[in-house]
């Protein structure tokens, strides 16, 4: 089946953290998708100049005709700032997808279920979060998420809120640059130690999703081998410049 | 990202690779099907992998992918105004489902 542009409107936009946006895109003919998979954007300029990027999807397939997108801002990058900073509710974007047969997970596939998010690299997993919430399987989860600082944590309040379900949901935070007064989480980057500590009350036929820049998902896949679980129970997404 | 990844990032070798996944959608414009889920056989090592696993470099003139387990060039894309020129020398097979 050929993945065909289609045009997509902006239904609305909301602020995730200082750098980092979120946009719901409404798809009338969109043909629904599964957590993991992402979206091509395409803008192309008065002159036929045109980029493409790729983004994460956001939201669960449970809601039908839109998509989130969830889009950190890089400074001198050509799409992000102008997703930022010019668009506006009700402007028209070229949209291609779903995309994606390998990074996805979908709640009869079972778990347990470890996630592992470096910063924007949580957009594809809080997809599967949010399905899992939605799909009312309890599969054990747990979510280890490196941010820099607190205010950067992306989806800290609904994250909080699905923890707080007390459905086999848990969150378990670093924070490698600053950490506030009171501070319970890890603070440090993501290593063997605590993959060991994340990994450990889901057990060995845990399910493994890594995803954020390459060198943090190079770390989490190796660390995982090591620590006894299958390479074919790992899936990671590496991400780079095409996400910019 | 952490300070560490920061550095690495500065890393061209490190910066340079993602998963092919990344490129699923050009692909999908050449072979009409969504492949990131297809499996490939190298044609260097013969290892079998999905294409979705497969290494992408997409920031020089083309989009090199190379083979995750032999790091051989498995295929090469480059996009000009006029045409699309594609080198698949280096994959054996490709199985797309129908």
């Amino acid at each position: 089946m050929a993945i065909a542009w289609q045009l997509a409107t902006v239904g609305s936009a909301r602020d995730e953290t200082p750098t980092v946006r979120s946009f719901t895109l409404d798809l009338p003919g969109w043909s629904g998708h599964r957590p993991g998979q992402h979206i091509d954007l395409r803008l192309t300029a008065e002159d036929g100049y045109s980029v493409e990027r790729s983004y994460s999807i956001a939201s669960e397939p449970e809601r039908s005709g839109e998509v989130d997108i969830t889009v950190e801002r890089i400074e001198g990058g050509e799409v992000s700032p102008f997703l930022h900073q010019v668009v506006v509710t009700g402007d028209r974007l070229e949209v291609r997808g779903p995309i994606g047969g390998y990074f996805v997970w979908e709640a009869v596939l079972g778990g347990p279920l470890l996630l592992v998010a470096g910063g924007s690299g949580v957009v594809p997993l809080m997809a599967m979060v949010r399905h899992r919430a939605r799909s009312g399987m309890a599969v054990p989860a747990r979510l280890l998420f490196s941010s820099r600082t607190s205010d950067e944590i992306i989806y800290r309040d609904e994250l909080d809120e699905l923890a707080a379900a007390g459905d086999g949901f848990k969150v378990l935070h670093t924070l490698t640059r600053e950490q506030p007064a009171g501070w319970s989480g890890f603070t440090r980057r993501i290593d063997e130690a605590m993959l060991a500590e994340a990994l450990e009350p889901l057990g060995a036929a845990t399910r493994a999703y890594a995803c954020g820049p390459t060198a943090l998902v190079e770390v989490v896949a190796n660390a995982l081998v090591r620590l006894g679980l299958p390479p074919d129970r790992i899936r990671t997404e590496r991400f780079g410049p095409t996400g910019t | 990202m952490d300070d560490r990844v920061a550095e690495m990032r500065d890393d061209p070798a490190v910066d340079l690779v993602l998963d092919a996944n990344a490129l699923g959608g050009m692909l999908a414009g050449l072979f009409g099907a969504d492949v990131t889920g297809c499996p490939g056989q190298c044609a260097h090592c013969h290892t079998v992998s999905m294409v979705g696993t497969m290494r992408a470099y997409t920031r020089g003139p083309g989009m090199v992918v190379r083979c995750p387990a032999c790091a051989q060039v498995v295929l090469r894309v480059v996009q000009t105004p006029d045409a699309t020129y594609v080198d698949a020398s280096g994959v054996s097979w490709l199985r797309i489902a129908r």
